[in-house]
């Protein structure tokens, strides 16, 4: 089912949780909301479910204005970040919740209820354990029972509200690849949760970039890595270097560097500022046609597969990094205070009107 | 009174030898037993030596007399009634402060504690205000034949005022910890308002009110001060059994004064022992499950 929200807006006091919000996630898609915290991604997550209200706007379901309807009859499944297990509940019962709590009418009998818990144990891959208490699981079990219990209701829309955040580093990662594959099974359209970038980039489908209550960027995982539309999203999306620029009818000179700048070509000689990744920067002894960034080596530390490179521009003093293969690093032999010349193989520039 | 979250928090934690020496521990321990024993046990004692220093036949008479017989009655008629509103009152009330923010809510905890602050006697000299014949509406509900004040619905409204917090102040601090998360699931599961209070809420906050309840009747049988004033002393008829206690005693009727009150005395015992059955339940519900958990699960 695809979902929709029209210009939402929510205040808390005097903060904007969201600002005129718009967005279409498409069904059967696993869409990513990531930001910074009080970015309003969790804000915006609890209003499609109906567990909050938006000051204004819409949200739609299948097209059909939803915003009334309350959370209890909106058929969404909600996984918390701290569970939310009913602690007094067994695991089977967690699951069956759902199921015991419809109307008489539409109540499924008990051995319905029972094979449909069984079923979904094994989904979850947590089948020995119906008869556990929420307290005697692993976090990463328990968040697996969360997950069951919210899909024993068929629901329309899955809605996960940072669901790996309170598990340590390697359940996080097993279990988001985990989620990819759930996704691919049963392809109920959801919307998850993070701050952390590399989860967002390695299991959606779609990433939303969200930042003060507004949506950035919206595209696939490789759009907003590769192709960011401002700043803030080029920044917020991994480690980025920034060298202060000016542009000039189409061309953007930083330092000893002087590129091409389509997208500048009205530029007056303003003001800009240009990112880099560590992995875009080469690193090369002489200045070739080219030409590069010069600077100075101030600092080499390999980290496992890679070395990275401290370097600091000679024009202004400025410190950024670049970061090597073990392989490359070795044949070039660089020195601590070496003169070196820095050449971005992707730079984006964004005339100054944003600052970090 | 501190909450069940700190409670359990003590129980689980075991000091093993503090740095003093033997000796300072068993001057310690003497000295706090021998003050025990000397401000409660021997009272306690007394009081039970004092009933049946005549005889048991002395004191089942005591007991079997008309007036202590209805004192008992209206003390148990009075629990009966405040200790349910109370649990109503107190649950909701410490639902509406623990999951919801609204104007109002600082007012509603000041006000659940004002009990607490004010002196039971000015709480019945509020009630006589009030409804006394002289009070705002005394002439109107003496006009209407209603007696209030110097009858049953004055002692029994003394009894709820003074005994309303109890409830509530278990469950804030409780419900505050477990937060509104397992009440969001059920609700976006598709579960109703009464279905999430029965099966979620209220199996979570079960112990805490059970102790709420328990502290809550012992102190709506024991009430003195508020009843007093609002009584009038009619023997037989406004009378609650602390009150009639202190009605023999005056009489130097020490055999029946220390008989009924010998019945106090029991439901304290009473209590002690419901109150640490409720704790040691409820720290094992707290406890038991993460203790297991430390078993290798796999991820």
């Amino acid at each position: 089912m695809s979902i929709e929200v029209r210009n939402l807006s929510r205040r808390f006091g005097a903060f904007a949780a969201l600002d005129d919000v718009s967005a279409v996630f498409p069904s059967g898609k696993l869409v990513a909301l990531l930001g910074p915290s009080g970015s309003g991604k969790t804000t915006l997550l609890r209003i499609i479910a109906g567990l909050e209200s938006a000051d204004t706007g819409t949200v739609l379901f299948e097209g059909k204005d939803a915003t009334a309807r309350s959370a209890r009859d909106r058929r969404v499944g909600f996984v918390f970040q701290h569970y939310a297990l009913f602690r007094h509940m067994s695991v089977f019962e967690n699951i069956a919740f759902g199921l015991r709590v419809k109307p008489r009418r539409e109540r499924p009998p008990e051995e319905k209820i029972r094979s449909r818990v069984h079923e979904l144990l094994g989904l979850v891959q947590l089948e020995g354990l119906a008869g556990r208490l929420p307290g005697q699981l692993s976090g990463g079990q328990r968040q697996r029972v969360a997950l069951a219990r919210a899909l024993a209701v068929d629901p329309s829309v899955l809605l996960l509200d940072e669901p790996f955040g309170a598990l340590d580093a390697r359940v996080r990662e097993e279990l988001r690849r985990w989620l990819r594959r759930l996704h691919d099974e049963i392809h109920v359209t959801s919307l998850f949760v993070t701050h952390d970038v590399e989860e967002a980039l390695e299991v959606a489908d779609v990433v939303v970039v969200m930042n003060h209550g507004r949506i950035e960027q919206v595209g696939t995982p490789d759009e907003v890595y590769e192709r960011p539309v401002n700043a803030f999203v080029c920044n917020f999306l991994g480690h980025v270097n920034l060298f202060h620029a000016r542009v000039h009818e189409g061309r953007a000179q930083i330092g000893t560097l002087e590129v091409e700048a389509p997208a500048h070509a009205a530029a007056r000689d303003r003001q800009a500022i240009a990112y880099a990744r560590p992995h875009e920067l080469d690193i090369e002894r002489t200045r070739t046609s080219e030409s590069g960034i010069e600077s100075t080596v101030v600092q080499i530390l390999p980290v496992g597969p890679i070395v990275r490179v401290g370097l600091r521009r000679s024009d202004t003093g400025e410190p950024f990094e670049a970061e090597l293969g073990k392989e490359s690093a070795r044949r070039l032999g660089l020195t601590v205070g070496e003169r070196v010349f820095a050449r971005p193989s992707n730079l984006r520039i964004f005339a100054e009107d944003y600052v970090i | 009174m501190t909450g069940t979250v700190s409670r359990h928090a003590t129980g689980t934690v075991r000091r093993r030898g503090a740095a003093e020496p033997a000796w300072v521990r068993r001057i310690l321990i003497g000295a706090a037993l021998a003050f025990l024993a000397l401000l409660v046990f021997a009272p306690l004692a007394a009081v039970f030596h004092e009933a049946l220093r005549k005889g048991a036949g002395a004191y089942a008479a005591a007991l079997a007399d008309p007036a202590a017989r209805a004192a008992i009655r209206l003390t148990l008629l009075a629990a009966a009634i405040a200790v349910p509103l109370n649990l109503v009152f107190g649950v909701a009330a410490a639902w509406a402060i623990a999951k919801f923010r609204f104007p109002g809510r600082s007012l509603l905890l000041t006000l659940i504690d004002l009990p607490f602050a004010v002196s039971p006697v000015v709480s019945g000299l509020i009630y006589m205000l009030v409804f006394g014949a002289q009070g705002w509406f005394g002439p109107w509900l003496i006009e209407h034949g209603i007696r209030v004040v110097f009858a049953v619905p004055g002692i029994v409204l003394a009894t709820i005022f003074v005994t309303f917090p109890f409830v509530a102040r278990e469950l804030i601090p409780l419900m505050q910890a477990q937060g509104s998360e397992e009440e969001e699931s059920a609700i976006v599961l598709g579960a109703g308002g009464w279905t999430t209070f029965v099966r979620v809420t209220l199996p979570n906050i079960r112990w805490g009110l059970l102790y709420g309840v328990v502290l809550c009747n012992a102190r709506a049988m024991g009430e003195f001060g508020a009843v007093s004033v609002v009584s009038g002393h009619i023997r037989g008829l406004t009378t609650t059994m602390p009150l009639h206690v202190e009605i023999l005693y005056n009489e130097y009727n020490f055999v029946a004064a220390f008989a009924v009150a010998s019945l106090l005395a029991l439901l304290a015992l009473v209590t002690l022992v419901l109150k640490n059955l409720v704790e040691w339940h409820a720290a094992r519900a707290a406890v038991v499950p993460a203790a297991e958990s430390t078993e290798p699960a796999p991820p």
